[in-house]
């Protein structure tokens, strides 16, 4: 042992001075950067989080005091609300590997369901409530039961769902909108969640942004404290081994396109809440901005991974950075353009979190 | 068992296709494409295609896209009515230049096809073109708008809730018809944002829905706090940014809102005093004089005439407004609720 040490010494009497620094600086690098990614798969959310700091003082710097206001960081929440409200629906189906192009056709179905029967067929608004949230409920079974018992994939079934909820929702409104005054004379309900508590310093919080952290809260919950989570996470990881495990996967399945269901159906009392009427116009992209929220926010497309914070920090960052552009007087093409990049940026850090654990 | 029902549902069914194939020879078959179902304009417009075609003895197909933009489903649209053996067709594009090459294919087959609403690029595509003058329909709510606020029309505050980014026909022709209206230099008079006017406060999209309406008018409020003039592609867009006045404490009539397009909830608006003024325009009209043209076609061989001096067919446009202003002609919104549709 000592002659080894003697022979070490003696053959790098050669290299004094030499090389030795860059190779010390290539392993402590590399362990670094082991180390951000052990960092970044422990906690997913991370990344968002950094993103979403970096964008508030990004635009703080180059709007100002305009951008980074109490009131216009609270308007930034608003107006994701809806979107966020969906991502938490669409974060519960990516987590089982699946997806659903049809949360935006579900939202605005059960908003033209809602208006329809309290101002056009006059029914008590609280039955019409209800009768919405219904809607949803049961287009979110039929997602599931196709699913999860007929086996189809979860675009098929979401891309089709997507386009018979779409067709339904031209017909059962007669593409006519049911305005905002005629709602609000007949209906208040319906727009309850529009209701605003103005906080210190200018900022204001809709009941539907609250109504939204409830949600979140409740999901989270299921998600991370309950069995029914765990199976969510598990089947979407690898649902044979979940099944081998003794989950009935196909019952967790259809359980979570429900639920995603009447999440999109609360989502639409969010949505008439907002912006007053009942229209079977608009939202046309809110499935892709929903799936935009969750991806932005680090779950992974492939199931299994990822959370609940991360979507509505998702959410949040395509907000900023819209409102900021805006701001910075930034022509609307480019706030389509910096979301893109933001989406690429997004999966390319999950693939390569990936890799590495692999 | 299964078999023998098969066969039995397949000759019923053939029978049946046999007699409705042999009914349609009675009838010339026409067809309306138009971009979706869900506006209510276009509803309206197939819903005036459908009379006036059963008033005429015309077996009218209908057809519409998935979504605005949607140019595929267009083109399958006139492939069927081609081979249908159709006399003649009227068309809403939805993407005004992609579509020219299979307008070309049907007018070459002998078809009369006539463009509703949206012109196609170029102009001369199509046999002829019945819409409303969106640059007039524009510059009447401009005129009005400046003439509602007089002297203070020169320190104005304008936020332009338009369309979308990639600036389609009729938004930068309304946008723009509004500026002229409004004694804006629009610089280049096809196309918004090139503008250097202080007056205007900025340009945000809404996809002419109240959700991108809403979200749209809430920044420009933050950009420009003391807006006083709303301008909104449509309505539904107006419905929308009214809201967000409405959250900012703004819903006072201290903001002019002016729109175009003349639906009945829009109109509404303007007789609940949301919106001060809008141009009315009229798709029932325009789809009628389209069944018009092609059954005079059919029967005389006679193409339909452009108006005097315009490129196109003008169906017309009307200010709606209970707050007339001298020198710009208006009806009262009791009136545009007789004309309005959806």
């Amino acid at each position: 042992m000592s002659d080894d040490a003697t022979g070490s010494a003696t053959a790098e009497r050669g290299l004094a001075g030499h090389e030795q620094a860059v190779a010390s600086f290539e392993e402590d690098r590399r362990s670094r950067l082991r180390q951000v990614q052990h960092f970044l798969h422990e906690y997913p959310t991370a990344i968002p989080f950094i993103v979403l700091i970096v964008g508030v003082a990004i635009f703080s710097v180059i709007v100002g005091g305009r951008f980074f206001a109490l009131f216009n960081l609270s308007l930034v929440l608003q107006q994701v609300t809806i979107i966020a409200v969906l991502g938490i629906a669409q974060t519960l189906v990516i987590l089982t590997a699946g997806i659903d192009l049809s949360v935006g056709a579900i939202m605005v179905l059960s908003s033209i369901v809602m208006g329809r029967l309290a101002v056009v067929w006059g029914w008590p608004p609280e039955i019409a409530f209800v009768a919405g949230l219904a809607t949803g409920l049961l287009c979110g079974l039929i997602n599931g039961v196709l699913v999860a018992l007929i086996k189809l994939p979860p675009f098929i079934v979401t891309l089709g769902t997507w386009s018979v909820y779409g067709s339904m929702v031209i017909y059962v409104s007669h593409s006519e909108t049911i305005r905002a005054q005629d709602i609000e004379a007949t209906a208040p309900l319906l727009q309850w969640l529009g209701h605003t508590i103005r906080l210190g310093g200018g900022a204001v919080l809709t009941y539907g942004a609250i109504a939204m952290i409830l949600i979140a809260v409740v999901v989270w919950y299921v998600l991370n404290r309950t069995a029914f989570g765990r199976h969510v996470y598990a089947t979407g990881d690898d649902p044979e081994a979940a099944r081998l495990a003794g989950i009935n996967t196909a019952r967790t399945l259809i359980a979570v396109y429900t639920l995603a269901g009447l999440i999109c159906a609360v989502a639409s009392w969010v949505l008439i809440g907002r912006i007053g009427a009942a229209s079977p116009l608009g939202n046309q992209t809110a499935n892709l901005d929903a799936i935009t929220a969750v991806v932005i926010g680090g779950t992974s497309l492939f199931g299994g991974r990822g959370s609940l914070l991360g979507t509505l920090f998702g959410a949040l960052i395509v907000g900023v950075f819209r409102n900021g552009l805006a701001l910075a007087g930034f022509e609307s093409l480019w706030q389509e353009f910096t979301v893109g990049i933001l989406i690429i940026l997004a999966v390319t850090i999950d693939q390569w979190i990936r890799k590495i654990s692999a | 068992m299964g078999k023998l029902k098969f066969v039995k549902a397949m000759a019923v069914g053939l029978a049946v296709w046999g007699m409705s194939a042999g009914a349609s020879h009675a009838a010339d078959i026409v067809g309306l494409i138009t971009k979706t179902e869900g506006n209510p304009f276009f509803v309206k417009m197939r819903e005036g295609a459908q009379a006036k075609a059963k008033e005429l003895g015309l077996e009218l197909r209908t057809f519409a896209g998935k979504f605005d933009g949607d140019n595929d489903s267009q083109v399958a649209a006139i492939e069927n009515l081609i081979s249908a053996g159709a006399k003649g067709f009227a068309i809403v594009p939805s993407d005004s230049a992609a579509i020219v090459p299979t307008i070309k294919k049907a007018r070459d087959a002998g078809l009369l096809v006539i463009d509703l609403d949206t012109p196609t690029e170029p102009m001369d595509a199509v046999d002829v073109t019945f819409a409303t003058d969106n640059r007039k329909a524009g510059m009447l709510i401009g005129e009005w708008a400046k003439g509602t606020l007089g002297d203070k029309a020169k320190d104005a505050k304008i936020a332009f809730l338009d369309l979308a980014t990639n600036q389609p026909t009729v938004d930068y022709l309304r946008d723009q018809g509004f500026m002229q209206g409004f004694g804006i230099d629009v610089k280049d008079p096809n196309r918004y944002g090139d503008e250097d006017d202080p007056r205007i406060c900025g340009h945000e999209m809404t996809g002419g829905a109240e959700d991108g309406g809403r979200t749209a008018m809430e920044t420009l409020l933050q950009k420009c706090p003391d807006v006083n003039v709303m301008y909104t592609i449509n309505e539904p867009a107006a419905a929308g940014g009214y809201q967000a006045l409405k959250a900012a404490g703004k819903d006072d009539g201290s903001v002019l809102i002016v729109s175009i397009d003349g639906g009945c909830p829009g109109v509404k608006n303007v007789q609940a005093g949301i919106i001060g003024a809008t141009s009315q325009q009229y798709p029932l009209k325009m789809a009628a004089m389209a069944m018009e043209a092609i059954e005079k076609y059919v029967k005389t061989g006679e193409k339909p005439k452009p108006t005097e001096g315009q490129e196109f067919t003008d169906t017309g446009a009307t200010l709606v407004t209970d707050k007339p202003v001298e020198g710009v002609p208006s009806i009262t919104s009791e009136e545009g609720l007789k004309l309005c549709w959806g």
